[in-house]
């Protein structure tokens, strides 16, 4: 007899089981282990902090483990559990101009106080495939340049340009203000630009790639110029109202990007350049100049411009960032959808046969009107 | 109807756009059945002029009233923006100089005509269809192409969907812009011919901008002439066309081809 | 139905902290208030794909309570794999009792169907939600659908109707049928096929949809007037089916078609498998089991198992 599908719970507890058979893969291959990830695969572990919102190398470790490297999968993991973590507030500002920079580079100027330095870049490497990687590989240490303690002078770009006024000056910090989260409100558009950022910083690094090339191609285009690349640590401190002053929390590696843009000015306002900022964890130097893009695209009408592009666009933009939800929502299409098939299939046949009659009725007609 | 108040009043008009100028110092009447026209050359202010009466610009001084039609009186500034979406699907009318602005290109152009009634609450197809198929065949489209997408329609087809789609619910008042802007001029003739003959039978108000004289003639009661943002000369039609008083008027005038 | 259970230490009962679900009661409160009204709210990452139910799930996780019974269905039917994943979730960190019985339940989240067994006053029918906005393939921008809504402004809804008429004879709206809700606002009743629209009229019981990727809740409190757009010339008429079901025989329910075989086989069972089970229970036979076993007789209802490990 005809048995509809059933056993719903033991197919699932099944491919729960090849999954974790799979994700181990051939035995005879030494187990990964969630540090060596941390480690050596420390570009997927920040990307996977910045899109899963959370700042904890251990976590993203453990989840690209659990996802197979699949680095949506491991930042949704990661943005699971953040949800059920408490919160206890908002740190102060991070201060980026007293970061201990490992890599600094602009574009803007030949030389300027502090000096260029490149860091631990892909750039300018010869992109071959290194077979001596394939086994184990005596890598030397590195001299790393002792970094310049914070008070040796590194100004950054956008600050020497503010000095002269020649930039858009930053919105003053407003200390107490509530500050935007987007994990707690909903997002209503038009969004303010702290919210703005932080969709961006957990949006998806391709998505941003995409939209910052697209302006770039004439697509909304900013022209821009990268003022200024920084990579480095900086301290993150923490309020606490009984103590009366700010405790530090420790150091957390962060990627800044200062775009300098076409400038803008009116009769009233002398002309200036004007700002796009990317900032993410970890080394992540193609989300920050994506991210810096795109913002300046999205100041596009408070700036005078119109919104066209899609880059532009606030609410195209906002709503698509984010790939955990993208990846749901593309993804659910593979859930059963046999009900609403059903109806549509209904429907077409209903028409089908309508149609086949008005032909028919059309013939008889035409027989008619010859005979 | 001599002793009716105007539908629309206009006092004082200004628009800045920062420094900038965008027309200052309008006022002006219409009433039922009058058709003004509003030339110049692009920049004159006259965009600007449309867009503040038609309640899409608020202006920085001045007023914009409008007489509804149980009588009573509105200032536009003051109306909600449930109130403005109502009159522009009851009362008014807007055509376009691009119909691609004034149509929805992605539905057929009973959808088109249809939607108004829709708007205001026709539940019945085919009463809807009906009135659809009748204003296809007063704007001289084709009612076999009922079913079709404006994107298949010439550009002359195109501006006469969008003039029908306006009137369908029998609006009292009709802002146009440039209307026969971007057709051969066979096309605009037959457009021309078509608009007086609909806003004579309908007794339609109408505020038309348009830099072009021969549709001014062609259709307007009066004349209103901007450059600099503002008025520099308004009568009736025949008077400021065959009888200009200010210099810009006769050079503009004097720069057609007469008949 | 199976019994309640102690929740797994180390999660909030239901999963949610109770602040979070402090502030989706207030959406639900306020949806309640605004029938068919999407109120927005701070949807939350689950561990749970967006797009599998995380709006319903955070509905439910708000409202449910340590003696509810919960029935979870998917396309009408209590297991299949998202159902299964669910209930599991629920019966593992709320602990709660679970049923296939829709009226034994008193929280039911669906996902596409409303049961057939009408519902009662008392009952909760959560909704999963993919796209909450009705207008949303008519006008893309959330911020002219929010001006829409607030002005009544549906004029765009009735063109769609118009040129599916026009086009096609009919109405192309087979699934997320659009709904005037108490006369004011448009709604998206979810992905239910159209058949179930008019079980949302005047239901007794409360409708809560959740959509959690799009952050909106909206209800139908209990006794709402519902209606489906159309046009009274062509009035909304739901699917209908030809045959009855194979299995128990039912005329009133709504049909899954299954393919049988490649030469164009194909037999249509109860999409609703607690109708269905309960149809067979009182001895009903579709011709499919008739032919099988003439002699009749109740059958049993097959159990399943609760919890994933």
């Amino acid at each position: 007899m005809y048995v509809s599908v059933k056993g719903g719970e033991r197919a699932i507890r099944a491919a729960h089981r090849l999954l974790a058979h799979r994700r181990r893969g051939d035995r005879a291959v030494p187990e990964v282990a969630a540090d060596q990830i941390r480690e050596q695969l420390s570009l997927a572990v920040d990307r996977v902090m910045n899109e899963g919102s959370l700042h904890d190398r251990d976590l993203a470790a453990l989840a690209i483990k659990q996802a197979r490297g699949d680095l949506i999968e491991a930042a949704f993991l990661v943005r699971a559990y953040r949800t059920t973590l408490p919160r206890f507030g908002a740190s102060r500002p991070i201060d980026t101009g007293a970061m201990a920079v490992e890599r600094r580079v602009s574009a803007t100027f030949k030389d300027l106080p502090g000096g260029q330095i490149l860091g631990p870049t892909f750039d300018y490497t010869h992109r071959l495939l290194d077979f001596a990687l394939e086994g184990e590989s005596e890598v030397p240490v590195a001299e790393v340049a002792a970094v310049p303690p914070a008070e040796t002078a590194m100004p950054r770009v956008t600050d020497l340009l503010g000095d002269e006024g020649l930039i858009e000056a930053e919105p003053p910090a407003c200390d107490g203000a509530e500050v935007g989260d987007l994990t707690r409100a909903p997002l209503r558009v038009p969004a303010a630009r702290d919210l703005r950022l932080q969709q961006l910083a957990r949006g998806d690094e391709g998505f941003l790639l995409a939209l910052g090339y697209s302006s770039q191609r004439g697509f909304g285009s900013t022209h821009p110029f990268a003022g200024e690349i920084r990579i480095g640590e900086v301290a993150v401190e923490f309020d606490v109202p009984e103590l009366g002053f700010a405790v530090p929390l420790g150091l957390i590696a962060v990627s800044e990007c200062q775009m300098v843009n076409q400038f803008a000015g009116s009769s009233v306002v002398p002309p200036t350049f004007t700002r796009g900022y990317g900032l993410a964890f970890g080394q992540s130097e193609r989300k920050v100049m994506a991210m810096a893009l795109v913002d300046r695209a999205l100041r596009t009408e408070e700036l005078g411009g119109e919104a066209v592009h899609p880059a532009q666009d606030q609410e195209f933009v906002l709503a698509h960032a984010d790939n955990v939800q993208a990846t749901g929502f593309v993804e659910h299409l593979k859930l059963p959808h046999y009900v609403d098939f059903q109806a549509e299939l209904a429907l077409v046949r209903a028409m089908r046969r309508e149609h086949a009659a008005r032909a028919e009725t059309a013939a008889d007609a035409f027989e008619e009107a010859a005979e | 109807m001599t002793a009716t108040a105007p539908l629309l009043e206009a006092r004082g008009l200004a628009k800045w756009y920062g420094d900038r100028l965008g027309c200052r110092d309008v006022s002006f009447d219409i009433r039922e059945g009058e058709v003004l026209a509003v030339v110049g050359e692009s920049g004159s202010g006259k965009s600007t002029l449309l867009s503040m009466l038609s309640g899409r610009l608020a202006p920085s001084a001045g007023s914009v009233v409008y007489r509804l039609r149980d009588g009573s009186t509105r200032d536009l500034a003051d109306l909600s923006e449930a109130e403005r979406r109502h009159l522009f699907r009851t009362d008014w009318g807007f055509v376009h100089q691009d119909a691609r602005d004034g149509l929805r290109m992605g539905v057929s152009a009973g959808g088109n005509v249809g939607e108004r009634l829709m708007a205001v609450g026709a539940r019945h197809y085919g009463e809807i269809r009906a009135k659809a198929a009748d204003w296809l065949d007063r704007v001289e489209i084709d009612v076999s192409r009922i079913d079709e997408k404006p994107t298949a329609f010439s550009g002359g087809m195109r501006q006469r969907l969008q003039i029908a789609r306006n009137l369908v619910t029998a609006p009292r008042l009709v802002f146009m812009d440039e209307p026969t802007g971007g057709l051969d001029v066979s096309v605009q003739a037959r457009l021309l011919d078509l608009l007086r003959r609909l806003v004579a039978d309908m007794g339609l108000a109408v505020v038309v901008v348009t830099h072009d004289l021969a549709v001014a003639r062609l259709l307007s009661d009066r004349i209103m002439v901007m450059r600099g943002g503002r008025v520099i000369e308004a009568g009736l039609t025949d008077r400021v066309l065959d009888d200009p008083r200010e210099a810009y008027t006769q050079l503009l005038v004097a720069s057609i081809l007469q008949p | 139905m199976t019994a309640p259970i102690a929740p797994t230490q180390g999660y909030a009962f239901a999963y949610l902290d109770e602040q979070t679900k402090r502030m989706i009661r207030r959406a639900i409160l306020k949806a309640v208030a605004i029938p068919g009204h999407q109120v927005p709210f701070a949807s939350r990452d689950m561990p749970m794909p967006y797009g599998w139910g995380t709006g319903g799930i955070q509905v439910t996780a708000a409202i449910l309570g340590p003696s509810d019974v919960l029935k979870v269905i998917d396309q009408g039917a209590d297991d299949t794999t998202n159902a299964v994943s669910i209930r599991a979730f629920f019966r593992k960190t709320a602990g709660v009792a679970t049923t296939t019985r829709t009226a034994e339940a008193t929280v039911i989240q669906t996902r596409h169907r409303i049961p057939e067994t009408p519902l009662r006053a008392g009952q909760t029918l959560v909704y999963q939600v993919p796209i909450p906005e009705p207008l949303r393939f008519l006008e893309p921008r959330e911020t002219e659908t929010r001006v829409m809504h607030a002005l009544a402004d549906y004029g765009l809804m009735h063109v769609k109707l118009y040129e599916d008429i026009a086009e096609h004879g009919h109405i192309a709206k087979t699934y997320a049928y659009p709904v005037r809700v108490e006369g004011r606002y448009v709604m998206d009743p979810s992905p239910i096929p159209k058949f179930d629209n008019p079980k949302m009229h005047m239901s007794p019981a409360l409708q809560l949809f959740g959509a959690g990727r799009e952050k909106r809740i909206y209800a139908l409190p209990p006794f709402t007037k519902v209606e489906s757009l159309d046009f009274d010339d062509h009035p909304f008429e739901p699917t209908r089916f030809d045959a009855p079901c194979a299995l128990c025989g039912a005329t009133d329910g709504y049909l899954d078609e299954v393919v049988t075989d490649d030469r164009g086989g194909r037999m249509f069972v109860c999409s609703d498998t607690d109708h269905c089970e309960t149809r067979r229970e009182a001895g009903h036979r579709g011709a499919l089991l008739a032919a099988e076993d003439p002699a009749g007789g109740a059958t049993a209802r097959p159990e399943i198992a609760e919890d994933l490990p």
